[in-house]
């Protein structure tokens, strides 16, 4: 193919790219600097006066996210549920990829359909099905505090907590650690499994050696896509955390709605994208694994 | 060192195997040759165990293979796709056996090294398996296999996956490695040819059974039945019957051609009235416009058919009407000297004869 037709064919998605992440990124950056408005929104960053420019912008915005370590350990305390969460999703989702890339081809599309089945309902209406499930009133507290009767403990209350949010998180993303991990799982060629275990390889030593290394990309671009949400959200968190599950996409969410305070809003977005760019381009360093099935 | 007792085999009502029997020797070069579908991978799969047969024994040294698992068998197979673990180097690769295996570092160093040399690629250990060519991927293949001095390695068609040009070069290393390394080879092919030019004895099979177990020359001599005769080589073969047995010499009518004398076979008894087969050789004929056929010779007229250029020889298909059904036979001429190749052409009377003993005689 010639350069130009090569550039044509990347013109899209280069002005995809610009159109709906550079711009609003760079504007974004603008506001991180500018000065909160009368009544919300953003103030003018620039006057004009006699013919002279003058800038109207600060570095207090940036400078109130090392203020106190609220926002840092927010933040830290974010990263952590969604590590998590990515952990917890792929010990889940490993041996349900394996099994069913290891069933019979008829079987894989109908067990695959059902883990993309919830899907099918609303992303509010299954948060709301949750919170019917660990309300105290609910079957799951009464029967845990009857055991925590018994052993004279205090009675727990498992709404509003971080349990409560990791577990719904971990409901709500499976399936985005499922589905690539499956992807990869099913194209691996089953001679080098026998391979292996003619040249001396015991079941145990099959799978670590073989059928593990070949699934780490798919390992990785399953944790890039739990993470990443996982890292930013809030509708979560706000239904089910209470005060003590909130979550750093709680406090950006304020920031633009109730406090209106868009500059700093627009601070704590930008150190999100920053910390997610950098895990993702970490993740795809490791993914590139050489000779790895693509 | 390796004997198949009887083993069958059956997938539903599909008998893959029925009652296979064959002993391989030590340090042999052994061939499973067959149509597509006779078995050949199945009964390989059983020794290497990753199929169990449903009766019969496999036993290595006197001794059964059926209970262990493939992992304990020391027996490697050299799989069709080479099945190299493309997420490790060559070297690795090599060296996973000996590693599942628990040798010691140096040591491993060492052979993986060795076995390299041996195949003629020492300087390849760190490449990925996805940087060699199919001829290289295939060699590192034999070199995995090999590396951990196997009491048998099983080769399942391990060329059909390279251009006739380096099969042909990879046959000679395979008989010259194997002399080499001195390890007995289970070879499966469908391939005559590579049969023929690789193996010290050869099992034919059919449909699941075992037809004859020769070594090459003399599968293609004295083939024990139609089947054996057909597959193995280019062959006429003449529907026919028995008129009369007299020790050396059998008289045999066949459709179109009438009576004739040909050599008994001493293999399988004949009586009169029983319906055979004559196996003919193309190049046992003698082919010419007129021939003088000496005492024992058979001698027909007739013109030719059809003809097929194949660069080293012309093959001639004669049309034979003795007694008015018309019968095709196969003969051949070498193209030896510039313009022999045009020697005889489509329509042509010609004549053919062949030694009384050029012929052999199946069921
Ligand atoms: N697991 C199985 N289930 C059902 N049928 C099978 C199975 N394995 C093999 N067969 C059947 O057994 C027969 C013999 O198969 P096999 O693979 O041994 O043939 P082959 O001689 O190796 O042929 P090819 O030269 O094509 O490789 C085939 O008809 C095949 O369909
Ligand atoms: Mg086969």
């Amino acid at each position: 193919m010639k350069n130009g037709a090569k550039a044509l064919l990347t013109l899209p998605p280069a002005v995809y790219l610009f159109l709906f992440f550079a711009v609003p990124g760079l504007l974004m950056l603008l506001a991180s600097f500018r000065f909160p408005g009368d009544y919300g929104g953003l103030a003018p960053w620039y006057y004009v006066e006699d013919g002279a420019i003058t800038f109207d912008l600060t570095l207090e915005n940036w400078a109130r996210l090392f203020e106190t370590t609220l926002y840092l350990q927010l933040l830290l305390k974010s990263l952590l549920f969604a590590v998590l969460t990515t952990a917890i999703c792929a010990l889940l989702a490993y041996p349900l990829a394996l099994t069913i890339a290891a069933s019979p081809k008829k079987h894989r599309d109908l067990l695959i359909l059902m883990v993309i089945l919830p899907f099918w309902s609303n992303f509010l209406v299954r948060i709301y099905a949750w919170m019917i499930i660990f309300s105290p009133q609910g079957a799951l507290t009464e029967g845990l505090n009857h055991i925590t009767g018994l052993l004279g403990l205090e009675p727990v209350n498992l709404m509003f907590s971080s349990v409560a949010v990791i577990t719904c998180l971990v409901y709500v993303h499976l399936p985005f650690m499922v589905l690539p991990l499956y992807a990869n799982l099913e194209k691996h060629d089953p001679a080098l499994l026998d391979a292996a275990q003619d040249l001396g390889a015991t079941r145990a030593q099959r799978f670590w050696k073989v059928t593990w290394p070949l699934s780490l990309p798919g390992l990785y671009a399953g944790a890039v896509l739990v993470f990443i949400p996982t890292l930013g959200i809030f509708a979560i968190p706000d239904l089910l955390g209470g005060t003590n599950g909130i979550m750093i996409g709680n406090v950006i969410k304020q920031q633009f709605v109730e406090s209106r305070d868009w500059p700093f809003g627009s601070v704590l977005s930008l150190v999100l994208t920053g910390i997610t760019l950098v895990l993702v381009v970490l993740a795809g360093r490791l993914g590139r694994t050489p000779g790895a099935l693509t | 060192m390796l004997e198949i007792v009887n083993v069958s085999r059956r997938f539903g009502d599909f008998q893959a195997l029925n009652e296979v029997s064959l002993q391989v020797q030590a340090g042999e070069f052994f061939t499973l040759l067959g149509p597509s579908g006779c078995g050949k991978t199945t009964l390989l799969r059983s020794i290497a165990g990753f199929d169990t047969p449903d009766s019969g024994d496999i036993l290595l040294d006197g001794k059964s293979l059926l209970a262990l698992p493939p992992e304990k068998r020391p027996v490697h197979t050299v799989f069709q796709s080479y099945a190299l673990f493309p997420h490790m180097t060559v070297a690795d690769n090599i060296a996973f056996p000996l590693r599942m295996s628990g040798v010691g570092k140096a040591e491993i160093e060492r052979r993986v090294a060795d076995v390299l040399e041996d195949v003629r690629l020492p300087d390849k250990a760190k490449h990925f398996p996805e940087e060699l060519s199919g001829g290289q991927r295939q060699r590192i293949a034999i070199a995995r296999a090999l590396v951990n001095r196997p009491r048998l390695l099983l080769l399942d068609e391990p060329l059909s996956a390279l251009d006739a040009k380096l099969r042909e070069q990879m046959q000679i290393e395979l008989i010259n490695l194997q002399k080499e390394v001195g390890i007995t080879f289970v070879y499966v092919t469908h391939d005559q040819g590579e049969a023929l030019a690789l193996s010290h004895r050869i099992a034919v099979m059919n449909k699941g059974e075992v037809s004859q177990i020769d070594e090459p020359s003399l599968l293609y001599s004295s083939p024990k039945n139609r089947f054996v005769a057909d597959f193995i080589g280019q062959c006429n073969l003449l529907d026919g019957k028995v008129v009369s047995c007299d020790g050396a010499t059998t008289r045999i009518t066949i459709d179109g051609l009438g009576e004739l004398a040909v050599q008994s076979n001493p293999n399988i008894p004949f009586n009169v009235g029983d319906d055979c087969a004559l196996t003919l050789r193309p190049e046992k004929i003698r082919l010419a416009k007129s021939v003088a056929p000496e005492s024992d010779e058979v001698h027909f007229p007739g013109t030719v058919h059809d003809m097929l250029y194949l660069g080293d020889v012309t093959v001639y298909i004669i049309e034979v009407k003795r007694d008015g059904h018309p019968v095709l036979i196969e003969a051949l001429l070498a193209n030896s000297a510039p313009g022999r190749a045009r020697l005889l052409d489509t329509g042509d009377a010609v004549e053919i004869c062949w030694p009384r003993d050029a012929g052999h005689l199946v069921r």
